[in-house]
């Protein structure tokens, strides 16, 4: 890989001649001025890509790191192959084509056919995400690669309630039971394509959550584990990643072959017409200011299903920086170590208010709507969770989010994110209560695990572990305030709402003070901050 | 005296039903609505039953079988705010006698008590006993009088209940003749605002009896306002009382009845539009199309409108029961879940004379007077009407007329 010289992130002190700070909310984004010697977090900018990507893929399948073969040598006639890759979730938003994945699985596949492979399947790690649709799947796969499988039967998506399908590894020595998908536990080999948009993908985490059920799945995804995750972007100290490990060293120790495939991309987010979103506002053109004032009028003026069609119909330039491949954990400390390359950024001390606009789409609403859950699991799941070391927001602190948060679900993908809503929110917000008296039946909800199985749904435990995502900041936060929130909804996930960014600095001081400092992650395009 | 008459008079009437129709509970809502209705203060002769009537009431017959009865407090009910916005199903029209003076939830003084007692509550309904015909019909023998057979006949003009027969006057006045029969009587220690809720929560606690609840039943209640309130304190008295135990699901719109209905004893409050996941997913139900598989086995409907029948229909569980509480009106709706899924459909009108005594210690256990949100004179009725018209938007469960203080004598100076 080479790199070009390129900038690093940026932390700016706002002064006077500071030009207001671009907004992400929702479906929309606005220029907001912030007080004067407020912190602004601008994320590094593209580093350099890969020169040929096809290349890069076969130097990392014929040069493997960590203690592994090259793949052709893995691959055996009469063997079992099971290539297994990242769901919709990867990346965000969705990358133009071809789409890594495709090129990745492609290089495979034709090394599979050179040495005679004949079994193969190809599984999409759903884990308790919704099924991906067949245009979801040609843009991931490409459509050379649907049309030779899906029709066969050998395009699948993993099902975590297919107790068929389903086969129980072991317990780990800490008691937590594995139980992965059958055709991949009875493959001669795996090979699992993987996207690291973030630090906390990858690794074990690849197969211990997109190719396990729900019995496995809570046991690194419950209230303690993520109030024990911090954060989530530092697998050395998270207590999920930890439970993960565990289960992915089992997993190894039994006897699954995986080669593990990672890759890396860089931080131009948006095309070109969006392009002033990824730029430092000082360094807006005229054509940039011109795209921004246009743009954010007319998403302002639409309604928010036509902005959201707008923005959804987005995708990414990202550029793959790196890709390796091996044994798993060799090959994870590799791309974190490229990941960091590209997102790390040093910040010095902690900040009273810590303040971010929450872009239209997250890894769970793709194609969908951003409902009140998934906006408090962006803001205090992943934003809040771009740190290592300590949180950029202080103990005690609090977080400003900008989002309309709309009491708004959509019911094909997250019918039981209504119900959660209702009838678990309005009762607690603990996540300790709520795991308690409310996930179970929630996990074993037949009409839930219908709608998983054969329609587009999120898992029906789903929308709990978006809470116990949050369980950190929770604890952590003196405060969350939602600027520009529908009331109720914003009450509902006990938080409080502000009309106006002032307001929301205003109701912040009963907390911190009147006197706070202030810090604004510019995000996206995604950064890891090392708070010292 | 004073009373609120209830007049036939066509021209208001459909005044009153046009308003409605358009504005909904704005009409009687708004203080002009009641102004434009069929209801007015009149200032009249004292009730006066025919001389037909045989000990009819009289100052020097205290052991009368009839009894004149000052009204203390007098509650608005649903079913009187339906037939004040022209709303009452024409079904009714033969079994009430105009004009007449509403108001069936009375708690009133009698005027020449027997000894020891003085302070009543109403059974309002007009059986065979009230109307002079022995023998009695087969339900009132049955001791069923809310199901007489007989309540357009006798000697006392037709009327199911006082309130609604023009002989007996009702409690929106100054007086009212009742039938001993008809008299609940109420020791010193329950407040006059505990005895007015007495009524209403006999009519809640029929229901609950009719509707043959069993132990871990899953008991869905359409309506957080008065009536439906009263459901959750009579199920509340039945669990402490005869050991059943069932699983209570109430639907509040406001948060006031949120809060009563939590007091009360419902382990799920939920607002309207959450009723059927709710009910999806308390059942563990699946979903075809938006047909829930299974659902609630009874549902205790304390609206009675269209949107609660319908809705009681979409979640009630295959042989699962409907107690229809709230009065209905003609409504236009699909009976296909009715019939495919074989839902009993019941009414519960009222109550039968021992409901009341059992409904007096449901009002006390359950401390119900606190549901008296607010307090009216005669004079101020279409303060009163809109205000109960309203009364969950604005934060109230029961509106009554309170006639125990004589109005403020003001007399306006006329300009010289």
């Amino acid at each position: 890989m080479s790199q070009r010289l390129t900038r690093p992130g940026l932390i700016l002190e706002a002064d006077r001649n500071t030009p207001p700070t671009l907004f992400w909310n929702g479906e929309g984004f606005y220029l907001q001025r912030l007080p004067k010697g407020s912190r602004i977090i601008y994320p590094p900018e593209p580093v350099e890509s890969l020169y040929d990507i096809e290349d890069g893929i076969d130097n990392a399948l014929l040069n493997p790191t960590g203690d592994s073969q090259p793949l052709p040598d893995l691959l055996k006639p009469d063997m079992r192959l099971t290539i297994v890759f990242d769901d919709i979730s990867l990346p965000l938003p969705p990358m133009r084509s071809p789409d890594i994945r495709q090129q990745i699985i492609e290089a495979v596949l034709d090394y599979a056919a050179q040495a005679g492979v004949d079994d193969v399947v190809l599984i999409a790690a759903l884990g308790l995400h919704r099924r991906m649709t067949e245009p979801e799947l040609r843009h991931a796969l490409g459509n050379r690669i649907y049309d030779a499988f899906a029709p066969h039967g050998l395009l699948r998506q993993h099902d975590a309630e297919n107790l068929d399908e389903l086969t129980h590894i072991g317990t780990t020595e800490s008691g937590e039971d594995v139980e992965i998908n059958k055709r991949a536990a009875d493959s001669d080999l795996i090979v699992y394509v993987n996207i690291n948009l973030t630090a906390m993908d990858g690794g074990h985490k690849s197969m211990c959550t997109g190719l396990v059920s729900y019995k496995t799945m809570r046991h690194h995804h419950n209230p303690n584990t993520l109030l024990h995750s911090r954060s989530l972007m530092d697998m050395h100290s998270s207590a999920l990643h930890s439970s993960i490990w565990r289960m992915g060293r089992l997993i190894a120790n039994s006897g699954i072959k995986i080669f593990q495939i990672e890759t890396t991309l860089n931080t131009d987010t948006f095309p070109e017409a969006f392009g002033f979103l990824q730029k430092r506002e000082w360094e807006w053109s005229l054509s940039d200011r011109v795209r921004y004032i246009t743009t954010s009028n007319i998403l302002e003026k639409m309604p928010p299903r036509a902005s959201r069609a707008v923005l959804h119909s987005i995708k990414s330039p990202y550029q793959v920086t790196s890709v390796q491949a091996g044994e798993v954990e060799a090959v994870h400390q590799v791309t974190l170590n490229n990941l960091h390359a590209q997102q790390l950024m040093v910040v010095e001390g902690q900040t009273d208010i810590l303040t971010m606009g929450l872009p239209y789409i997250g890894p769970y609403n793709v194609n969908s709507t951003m409902n009140p859950i998934l906006v408090a699991v962006m803001g205090l799941g992943y934003f809040f969770n771009l740190y290592i070391n300590k949180p950029l927001v202080r103990q005690g602190g609090v977080v400003i989010i900008t989002h309309p948060t709309r009491w708004e679900f959509n019911p094909l993908h997250h019918p039981s994110y209504i119900d959660f809503f209702e009838q678990v929110l309005s009762q607690t917000t603990d996540p300790v209560e709520m795991a308690a008296k409310f996930e179970e039946s929630f996990a074993v909800d037949p009409w839930y695990i219908h709608l998983y199985r054969k329609s587009y749904a999120y898992h029906g435990v789903h929308p709990f572990y978006m809470w116990y995502w949050c369980a950190h900041a929770l604890d952590h936060l003196g405060g969350v305030v939602v600027v520009g929130g529908d009331r109720e909804a914003v009450r509902r996930l006990g938080f409080r709402p502000a009309s106006s960014f002032d307001d929301g600095l205003e109701i912040a001081s009963d907390i911190v003070g009147t006197n706070p400092s202030i810090t604004h992650l510019h995000c996206p395009p995604l950064l890891l901050t090392e708070v010292r | 005296m004073k009373a609120l008459l209830f007049e036939r008079n066509i021209p208001r009437l459909a005044a009153s039903r046009i308003g409605s129709s358009l504005f909904g509970a704005d009409f009687l809502g708004s203080t002009q609505g009641a102004k434009v209705g069929p209801l007015r203060l009149v200032e009249t002769e004292p009730p006066r039953l025919p001389d037909s009537v045989p000990n009819s009431p009289s100052d020097s017959l205290p052991d009368s079988d009839w009894y004149r009865i000052r009204p203390r407090l007098s509650g608005i009910c649903g079913s009187d705010l339906a037939a004040l916005a022209g709303k009452s199903s024409r079904w009714f029209e033969p079994l009430v006698s105009f004009p007449f003076v509403p108001g069936h939830e009375v708690v009133g003084e009698l005027i020449n008590p027997p000894a020891g007692k003085s302070r009543v509550v109403i059974k309002a309904v007009l059986g065979c006993a009230t109307r002079g015909i022995n023998p009695p019909c087969d339900s009132c023998q049955k001791g069923y009088i809310n199901q007489c057979e007989r309540v357009a006949f006798g000697h006392i003009k037709p009327g199911m209940m006082v309130g609604y027969c023009a002989d007996t006057s009702g409690g929106w006045s100054e007086e009212l003749i009742a039938h001993k029969t008809q008299l609940h009587y109420i020791k010193d220690d329950v407040t006059d605002e505990a005895a007015v809720m007495i009524e209403p929560t006999a009519c809640a606690l029929h229901a609950v009896e009719s509707a043959n609840i069993n132990d871990g039943d899953k008991v869905l209640i359409l309506g957080s306002g008065t009536l439906g309130l009263c459901v959750l304190a009579s199920l509340q008295y039945l669990r402490f009382s005869g050991g059943i135990n069932p699983e209570i699901i109430a639907v509040a719109k406001y948060p006031e009845q949120y809060q009563l209905a939590q007091e009360l004893g419902a382990q799920y409050i939920i607002s309207p539009s959450e009723t059927g996941r709710v009910v999806r997913k308390r059942t563990a139900s699946l979903m075809a199309g938006t047909h829930l598989t299974t659902g609630v086995d009874i549902v205790i409907d304390c609206v009675g409108s269209r949107d609660s029948l319908r809705n009681a229909l979409d979640v009630v569980s295959p042989k699962g029961k409907i107690v229809l509480v709230g009065m209905p009106g003609e409504t236009r709706i699909d009976m296909a879940p009715l019939w495919y899924k074989e839902i009993t459909l019941q009414g519960a009108y009222t109550y039968s004379p021992t409901t009341f005594d059992t409904a007096t210690k449901v009002v006390v256990t359950n401390h119900l007077e606190r549901l008296v949100s607010a307090k009216y004179r005669l004079e101020n009725f279409e303060d009163a009407i809109a205000h109960a018209a309203k009364a969950g938007q604005r934060g109230a469960i029961k509106v009554v007329f309170d006639m125990r203080k004589k109005p403020r004598n003001i007399q306006r100076e006329q300009p010289s």
